[in-house]
């Protein structure tokens, strides 16, 4: 019991990660409506970013800049810093995730006025005639 | 100017894009004319790098700013990526060069930003293709994806929801792909692919069950992208609504890079003894590559439009491809980076011939063909060699590539695969013969005669040449010529460049 407990607990970003990974990928393939599409299409992005960021942190570590001690000594110990690269990564990938966003909210604009909907069976019904 | 080649090779055509943006108001010849200035400065560049390669033998590391790697960015041209540069770098000016007119036939109103969003995926594709660290490698996708939704959606009709669940399929490919770097990094705190291959190569990680979650979503993820069956759905929909241009930029390379990316993956990063040995997939990938291969030519057959029927040849030359990859022997490797060279150009040339039939006739169904041979005899007989490559009659090259993964799958014992490629191939013969028997013997008429609503007489006016403009005509002819000679160079090709690639330890 313990072990599960601690399986759990211990590991809590990752789950976190896990839960938002399939609420997104639910959104994403049950959904009908293309809006609903998109916004699970985000949370999934979301929870990976937010996996890969969560990864950086080290217990009672502070910010990845060099600190002095009081005789001027740097100290240079890899522990006390967090790791800055998953950060500076998941920077470019949530830009990444914008650009994505933005070109799927414009693509939805000129379906919405082509189609005349967003739901995705009216569509599909569209199409075929 | 040497040395950085492999970094202007990828910051022109970054440049031009932005350029192209700008120069809206001096008409479409300005922006054609930087179009294609800006890809043969980066072709130029590539075979420039291909030379390089073969002469010494030894691959390019370029630093970027000069900080080594791994903690800099690294790109690095071997022997793999530079031959698919320079296929990357040829059909990206080709299509160029024939766009003049087509691409102005389906962007009358902002030529210039449709030409901006060519250059920018092509920048992309050869970043992909050079990229020497798995985290740029990710941006560098999402950029050429990113391009090619926009130019997928300027297509002909309601593309706009084919290229929207493109974009959703597009995202979960890429974002697995992610997933899978991070946890790479997590066991090994390095993105660099040299890097990663020497930690991951350590006994200690080889049972770990993190890193096999990351090459499980890494694979995943790059399946999803190069529309492996059955995760394929999305490429028929998005390619076959695209314009002409579109089409014949996107076709041949974005899922050869995607194939590319994955023996990346596979060889380089993690190894051939890793992959064959720990995950030992082979069975499973060769079934699917194999009912890719089937399904997807029978798929194909059953078309009535010419440019759907070619996107499903593409679903099942990508089996080929992965089936090739996935054999573990020599030979089969051979085969597959043999063919994404033959199949880019193969899938270039049919899809420009289609383009040019297209922008004669003004159909697309495959009725267009009736009586192709004396109205356009060029494109038809380029056609002809295009299919002929499909089909694998020597000496194109399509006959080779088959050679080698026939001769790979005997001996990997793949029976399935065996069977797979000789029955895709018989089917895309009664494909090919029911077209080219209508472009032949298809009375002239008969669809000018449904053009013009029964009325014989005007339809016997029409019958006479009709040959596409010359800036169409002299890629199409360059690709059909490119076809036969990969074809007789196959030796040098092989003996100077596939060889030297082939991973240790299959």
């Amino acid at each position: 019991m313990d072990d599960l407990f601690y399986f759990i607990i211990a590991k809590y970003n990752y789950w976190a990660s896990l839960v938002l990974l399939f609420i997104g990928l639910y959104g994403m393939i049950v959904r009908n409506n293309l809006m609903k599409k998109i916004i699970g299409m985000v949370i999934f992005q979301t929870a990976i970013l937010l996996f890969i960021v969560s990864i950086g942190v080290k217990r009672g570590a502070t910010v990845p800049i060099i600190e002095f001690s009081a005789d001027k000594q740097p100290l240079l110990e890899a522990s006390a810093y967090a790791n800055p690269l998953p950060h500076v990564l998941i920077l470019t990938a949530i830009v990444v995730g914008v650009a994505v966003l933005g070109v799927a909210l414009a693509l939805l604009q000129k379906i919405q006025r082509v189609h005349g909907t967003i739901e995705e069976d009216e569509i599909l019904e569209d199409l075929r005639k | 100017m040497m040395d950085q080649a492999p970094v202007l090779m990828i910051v022109v055509p970054v440049f031009a894009s932005l350029a192209l943006t700008l120069i809206g108001p001096l008409g479409h010849r300005a922006a054609y004319g930087l179009l294609i200035a800006s890809l043969s400065l980066s072709l130029t560049a590539s075979l420039a790098m291909l030379v390089q390669v073969v002469q010494t033998g030894r691959a390019v590391h370029y630093r970027m700013g000069d900080w080594m790697p791994p903690m800099g960015i690294e790109l690095v041209i071997d022997h793999l990526s530079a031959g698919v540069l320079a296929l990357v770098g040829t059909c990206s000016l080709l299509t160029a060069i024939y766009s003049l007119h087509t691409a102005r036939q389906d962007n009358p109103d902002r030529l210039h930003h449709y030409y901006a969003l060519f250059a920018l995926l092509v920048a992309g594709l050869l970043g992909m293709t050079a990229a020497g660290d798995v985290f740029n490698l990710y941006v560098l996708l999402e950029i050429s994806a990113l391009s090619s939704y926009g130019m997928l959606a300027r297509g002909r009709g309601p593309a706009y929801y084919a290229t929207f669940r493109y974009l959703v399929m597009g995202t979960i490919g890429a974002c697995f792909y992610l997933l899978g770097v991070g946890y790479l990094y997590i066991m090994t705190g390095s993105l660099n692919m040299a890097d990663l291959a020497e930690i991951l190569s350590r006994p200690e990680l080889r049972e770990s069950v993190s890193v096999r979650i990351g090459f499980t979503l890494i694979i995943l993820g790059i399946w999803i992208k190069m529309a492996l069956f059955p995760l394929h759905a999305w490429l028929p929909n998005a390619y076959s609504r695209a314009g002409t241009t579109t089409a014949c930029l996107i076709a041949p390379l974005m899922t050869k890079v995607s194939v590319y990316v994955m023996l990346r993956m596979m060889y380089t990063v993690f190894s051939a003894d890793y992959v064959f040995q720990q995950i030992a997939w082979s069975r499973l990938v060769i079934f699917l590559a194999s009912a890719a291969a089937v399904l997807g030519m029978i798929t194909a057959l059953s078309q009535r439009d010419l440019r759907k029927m070619l996107t499903y040849i593409i679903v099942a030359e990508i089996g080929y491809l992965t089936g090739g990859a996935w054999l573990a022997n020599t030979a089969g490797y051979t085969g597959a980076v043999y063919h994404i060279l033959a199949d880019g150009i193969i899938t270039l040339c049919l899809f420009m011939a289609v383009g040019a039939i297209i922008y004669r006739t003004g159909e697309s169904r495959a009725a267009a063909m009736q009586g192709i041979f004396q109205r356009m005899p060029v494109t038809a007989a380029v056609f002809l060699v295009g299919a002929a490559s499909v089909l694998g009659i020597p000496p194109t090259c399509g006959f080779f590539s088959k050679w080698y993964l026939l001769q790979g799958a005997v001996q990997a014992g793949a029976w399935v695969f065996v069977a797979a490629l000789i029955i895709a191939g018989l089917v895309a013969a009664v494909m090919f013969f029911k077209l080219l028997e209508k472009a032949f013997f298809g009375r002239l008429d008969d669809l000018m005669i449904e053009k013009s609503n029964g009325k014989p007489g005007t339809a016997a006016l029409k019958i006479r040449m009709d040959e596409a403009p010359l800036t169409m005509l002299l890629p199409l002819v360059f690709t059909g010529a490119a076809l036969v000679g990969l074809g007789i160079y196959t030796n040098e090709v092989v003996q100077y460049l596939i060889r030297w690639s082939v991973p240790s330890g299959i």
